[in-house]
């Protein structure tokens, strides 16, 4: 232990070397919608109106309708189609959207509060109810009220203007879980690792917004970076380095780019995955021999070992609660998934079609274990249910890996090819929605999706 | 370096130095030199032969010289999702073989690399197992375990950056480096 101390250095000066000014870029990554609008639900996001003079400040509801479109749960209609442009639920003509089949409509407006500051006011409103009850007189503990029903959520909030892509996404939050049940994930980050060799430090690590939007570049690096990770409250990223010409995993703070190397062990130092409660990360080393996983203690920088096997164990990734881990073993022969029980270190085979499953990640349920599969040399990302063992492919696309969920389990986020370059894709985790995200330049891969951000 | 060698060097020496004279001459004289009147070029025929003596080279010379010869034969290639070393592999590890053996205060890095197919994290684990192999061969030829090291890269630096057959098999390789 004293020896791991010795490595132990907080904000390292190669920090000061490698950390990169947090600069705002725009979008890297588009989005190219592949398949699966078919099954999207019609409604309408009515753009915002306008109460101040000169011209809006922004549009909030064109990042809306990006992420509701982008959910593959919805199918915003154009603008252009919209029968009229109403700001409350007062002022909709419900049969004029009932006779386009939109399911709901969102609407709103905006208004100056002060130097920089907006009210925004929004509703949710339920366009089938509407037409039956909206705005009727219905009898409520023996008096006659307005019936109300029909509006789903209604809110109003104080914003200042740097705030206005961050609030969008809110409302999409709002309007996603008021529709699905399901809580929606567009306040959250990815982060990914790009590659572009033009460059004298061709390896990046780097964090966005879930859409692509204000991409921030952590750490630059001549030499491979691997495996990030977040922690559970999103404020650091774990991930390799091979900086000092040998992998050591670090943990980086996002806002302070405070660093802090963890391992330096002889041998593989590799895939760290925070646990559920952020206080330990699991890794894979191979300084006892093999690869072998372990947990550290973040704490105490104790190890401890999870597994004992001469054939090559790596790939760990915790189940929603904590007590076990899915992870990838040769030890049937060829690569598959395993779990291990923490507590009495029981392992249990889980997959057993195809040629080789790999890189297990446990849905937010911990109900389904979304995976790669190789079946025939080829590699799609596949999602096995618990505890029928059914085995569904997800993808189509060519060499996939690296699935991230996101944290409300709705869609994979995973790493493929296309025309020759790694690119981004996304598909939902019904395997119906299917959506590429291309980087302007160089390779993207490695992605992960950070959990919930406040 | 004997007296008879000594004393050869010397008179080879001697017309050396004349010629080089010559030359220092013809140099700020271009007029001359255009004119192609008394010029003298090295190795021209004026009557004299012109020999050398080879400069005896330090160890550590040809130990880099030898080391730059290997650095040209430095890698092996791997079948897919396998670690074997192949007998045309093992030619090639037989040579830095018998130059670790012979100099043993030379360490050397054996990375170990993988083609793109498959996870980066198993593959980081299989370029391990790659980088282990061609340790394990080269102990079984003598070579002392503390003159190597190993890293394993994965998939995460490709020789040939392309998704197709030919470009994965010179990326599943076993690296040498000095």
């Amino acid at each position: 232990m004293t020896m791991m101390k010795k490595f132990l250095t907080l904000i390292s000066t190669a920090a000061i070397t490698f950390a990169v000014m947090l600069t705002p870029a725009k979008a890297a990554l588009e989005i190219v919608i592949t398949e699966g609008m078919d099954s999207a639900r019609p409604i309408a996001v009515v753009p915002f109106r306008w109460k101040g003079n000169g011209p809006a400040p922004v549009e909030l509801t064109e990042v809306v309708a990006a992420d509701l479109l982008r959910s593959g749960r919805f199918n915003p209609i154009p603008v252009s189609a919209m029968p009229q442009r109403p700001s409350t639920a007062s002022e909709i003509d419900y049969p004029r959207w009932a006779g386009l089949g939109v399911e709901a409509v969102l609407v709103g407006s905006v208004e100056p509060n002060g130097v920089g500051r907006y009210t925004v006011t929004f509703e949710i409103v339920d366009v089938l109810r509407g037409q039956i009850t909206g705005g009727t007189r219905v009898l409520r503990n023996g008096e006659l009220v307005r019936s109300h029903d029909h509006i789903l959520d209604a809110r109003t909030s104080v914003i200042d203007d740097s705030q206005f892509r961050q609030y969008s996404h809110r409302i999409s939050d709002v309007f996603y879980e008021t529709m699905t049940g399901q809580r929606g994930a567009f306040m959250t980050r990815i982060a990914y690792v790009t590659v572009n060799f033009k460059q004298d430090k061709p390896y990046e690590l780097v964090v966005a917004d879930y859409d692509g939007y204000n991409e921030q570049v952590l750490l630059r690096s001549p030499e491979p970076l691997m495996s990030p990770s977040w922690s559970p409250d999103g404020s650091k990223l774990a991930y390799v380095s091979f900086e000092n010409r040998r992998p050591q995993i670090f943990i980086q703070d996002i806002y302070s780019r405070k660093r802090e190397q963890v391992t330096d062990y002889s041998g593989i130092n590799s895939r760290p995955v925070f646990s559920p409660d952020g206080r330990s990360l699991a890794m894979v080393l191979s300084k006892d021999g093999n690869p072998e996983i372990y947990v550290m203690n973040l704490a105490t920088k104790q190890l401890r070992r999870v597994t004992n096997h001469h054939a090559i164990d790596t790939e760990p990734n915790w189940s929603p609660d904590g007590k076990s881990m899915v992870f990838t073993s040769e030890r049937g022969g060829r690569p598959q998934l395993y779990s291990v029980n923490l507590d009495s270190g029981q392992v249990r085979r889980l997959t057993f079609e195809g040629e080789q499953n790999l890189g297990g990640t446990f849905t937010p349920d911990g109900r389904q274990v979304v995976m790669v599969n190789r079946t025939q040399g080829n590699y799609h990302i596949a999602k096995q249910d618990y505890p029928t063992g059914v085995l569904q492919i997800l993808t189509q696309t060519a060499l996939d890996e690296s699935p991230s969920l996101a944290p409300n389990g709705s869609m994979v986020i995973y790493s493929t090819t296309h025309n020759n370059r790694q690119v981004l894709a996304l598909v939902s985790v019904d395997g119906r929605f299917k959506a590429r995200l291309p980087a302007r330049e160089g390779e993207v891969k490695s992605p992960a999706w950070s959990p919930y951000l406040r | 370096m004997n007296a008879n060698q000594l004393l050869k060097g010397l008179f080879i020496a001697i017309p050396l130095m004349t010629l080089a004279a010559c030359s220092s001459t013809k140099g700020v004289d271009d007029a001359d030199a255009a004119k192609g009147g008394g010029q003298i070029s090295q190795g021209a025929n004026n009557g004299v032969e012109i020999d050398g003596i080879e400069r005896s080279k330090s160890p550590e010379e040809i130990r880099q010289e030898q080391v730059a010869a290997l650095a040209q034969v430095n890698m092996v290639f791997f079948e897919f999702d396998d670690s074997r070393i192949s007998s045309s592999a093992g030619q090639i590890l037989q040579q830095h073989a018998d130059f670790l053996v012979k100099n043993p205060n030379v360490r050397v890095t054996i990375e170990g690399h993988c083609d793109e197919r498959g996870t980066p994290e198993y593959n980081i684990a299989l370029g391990e197992r790659r980088a282990k192999a061609v340790v394990q061969y080269l102990q079984n030829m003598g070579v002392s375990g503390s003159q190597m090291t190993t890293v394993s890269y994965g998939e995460e630096k490709p020789l040939i950056r392309a998704s197709t057959n030919e470009a994965y098999a010179k990326n599943r390789r076993g690296v040498i480096v000095y």
